[in-house]
């Protein structure tokens, strides 16, 4: 499991930094969604993959006494999913926006000579 | 000490913007409320800053949980000054922005974002937890996108598509950095970080995330190679965003280098050799860039570039004299470049312009003004006795102490091109006559007709940031003290991790 998970988000950030470097405004989105799949999957990774194991005391138990999954990483992706929403929704409508107005989806078009500056 | 009402810097932003929002296209009201809101927050942060001066250390564990399993907020010297700059550049704008901004972006959310911003500044600046501090990350940047798109003109849509795609991609670098970071040593806490990694045998793999942090914070803050979309999108939105841009966010990028570099990771041989020749490039791009342009905002931009390498240069010299004159730099730094980014919107008002081969002439007609404005740009420069002429002192001894030749020469061409550019900028705006522009670009003065409160409203935050930049020139002495403070906390941090955790870590 975590040789796959291992791979997978290789791939990912592999893919993600690709598209990066892509010319196209969509593909530079895509990149960056695909890297902050990358990020949350390494987060998961790092914090341990313990199977079947519930951080959940028992009432009878004062504490944990045996092996439990780490719930922080699972916080911390969460939270990292929710922000990561929030700006590609912004970033969505930010680049409709730029096709709106400037007609491509070339990054190449966005520079308006200093000239016409105000 | 714990002291819960550390937080209320972060809490009243929260509240003045809550209140803006209900006040939805109410724009007379907003200003008010804007403008009160950031006076209190004035307020509270001159008072942490004098409790954390006469007491020392505050912390805060949100809902009770102690540190390291809940939250921390710490309030140290280094938070509250800049806590306290942040309040001074916030009024200052809130105050410019009452008559600067268009109200047409008032009806849009500036007032409620602007605090919003503040709030996550703040936040960034008092929290003891590395990965709140990439949620108050967020929060500004969200912010600091709705800021920068308002008012959609076609040049600010393209300078928030290379902002963006710029600063999310910090963020996924710093996350990655927060992961592996939690997955070598189990914690979030700062403080228990510090002892955490100290600790660790493997010192290649904590240079191996020592990279992602300073790829993420560079970029934010503008370090070389890193640094293009700042001069690319600084100048689009209006000259109050801006300022606040300018002014602070690229400053919360060197707040986290600071504290993750003294703090976290504290730098080897290769680190600082790594932060020194970044500093290098950082400050020579910034000033070649600077030097080509003729819109005054894009000059400034590059400027901000320049001047970022000024402190990563402290940073990377890391001697205790090497990071007073770069905390000085940057507490002299965050209050004059708010306030030039000011004075641009306000040559833009005066003339309609910004673009300097069409300016000219404003000495003759605003000879009071004029001088206001020339001494923040000498502050800027750092001629003797102004602000900007006393931390170059402490690089300079550093770097003579460190033997760090290459980056004294690049910080001497640094200091050497500002004062190219700022003399060419005041001759070319201030002192040329005004050129004559074919009929149909003709300017109209919009500042003359206005009334002479809503003039004031322009004028009076330039000069209030401009005895603030006086103060820290003339009264160096103090300043010096608060920076040769945070210095000495840096050099050792046992009663700040001591402080959060609440226990004797000393060895």
């Amino acid at each position: 499991m975590e040789l796959l998970l291992v791979i997978l988000i290789g791939v990912l950030y592999a893919t993600g930094i690709f598209m990066l470097l892509r010319r196209s405004m969509v593909k530079l989105l895509i990149g960056l969604i695909l890297l902050g799949n990358g990020a949350n999957l390494l987060i998961f990774l790092l914090g341990r993959i313990t199977k079947g194991a519930p951080p959940v005391i028992d009432s009878a138990a004062k504490f944990f006494t045996d092996v439990y999954a780490d719930p922080i990483p699972q916080a911390l992706i969460l939270t990292a999913i929710v922000i990561s929403f929030g700006l590609q929704a912004f970033a969505i409508v930010l680049l409709k926006r730029v096709y709106v107005l400037i007609n491509s989806d070339d990054l190449d078009d966005l520079n308006t000579p200093e000239e016409e500056d105000i | 000490m714990t002291d819960n009402t550390l937080i209320l810097s972060v809490i009243i932003h929260l509240f003045t913007a809550i209140v803006l929002l209900a006040l939805w296209r109410k724009t007379v009201a907003q200003r008010i409320i804007s403008v009160v809101g950031s006076v209190v927050a004035m307020v509270i942060a001159i008072r942490l800053f004098t409790a954390v001066w006469d007491n020392g250390i505050l912390t805060m564990q949100a809902a009770g949980w102690d540190a390291p399993f809940g939250i921390t907020f710490v309030a140290d010297v280094f938070s509250s000054t800049m806590v306290l700059l942040t309040s001074f550049s916030g009024i200052a704008v809130s105050i410019y922005s009452a008559t600067g901004v268009a109200r047409g972006r008032m009806l849009y959310g500036y007032f409620p974002i602007l605090h919003l911003l503040l709030m996550g500044l703040n936040g960034a600046f008092l929290t003891g937890d590395i990965f709140n501090l990439y949620v108050w990350f967020e929060v500004i940047i969200i912010a600091s996108f709705v800021l920068m798109t308002l008012g959609g003109r076609r040049a600010q849509i393209e300078g928030s598509v290379k902002y963006m795609a710029m600063n999310v991609l910090a963020s996924t670098f710093f996350l990655t950095g927060i992961g592996i970071l939690y997955g070598i040593t189990g914690t979030l806490n700062m403080a228990d970080l510090s002892l955490k990694i100290a600790a660790l045998e493997n010192r290649k793999l904590v240079d191996i995330v020592s990279i992602f942090f300073i790829v993420g914070f560079g970029i934010k803050s503008a370090v070389f190679p890193l640094y293009f979309w700042l001069p690319s999108s600084y100048h689009t939105p209006p000259s109050a965003v801006a300022a606040i841009f300018g002014g602070l966010l690229t400053k919360v990028g060197i707040y986290a280098l600071f504290r993750v570099f003294t703090l976290i990771f504290i730098p080897d041989e290769f680190l600082r050799t790594l932060l020194v020749v970044l500093a290098i490039f950082t400050i020579l791009t910034g000033s070649f860039g600077a030097v080509i342009k003729n819109n005054i905002r894009r000059v400034f931009s590059y400027l901000i570039v320049c001047h970022i390498g000024f402190m990563v240069g402290g940073l990377g010299m890391y001697s205790e004299i090497a990071i007073t004159g770069a905390l000085f730099y940057l507490i002299h730094d965050m209050m004059v470049k708010t306030n030039i980014f000011l004075i641009a919107g306000l040559i833009r008002k005066l003339r309609g312009t910004m673009n300097m081969d069409k300016l000219g002439g404003l000495y003759a007609e605003y000879p009071l003004l004029s001088l206001v404005v020339a001494l923040v740009l000498f502050s800027l420069v750092g001629i003797p006795p102004l602000s900007g002429f006393w931390p170059k002192i402490y690089l300079f001894e550093a770097g003579f102490m460190d033997a760090q030749y290459p980056l004294l020469v690049a910080i001497i061409i640094g200091s050497f091109v500002t004062l190219y550019v700022i003399a060419k900028l005041w001759a070319k705006v201030f002192w040329k006559n005004q050129p004559t522009l074919p009929a149909e670009e003709n300017y109209t003065d919009e500042f003359k007709p206005m009334s002479a409160f809503r003039k004031s409203l322009l004028v009076v935050p330039i000069v209030f940031l401009m005895a603030i930049a006086l103060y820290i020139g003339l009264a160096a002495e103090n300043v010096a003290l608060v920076a040769k403070h945070i210095a000495r906390d840096m050099k050792d941090m046992t009663p700040y991790i001591e402080a959060v955790l609440g226990t004797n870590v000393s060895p």
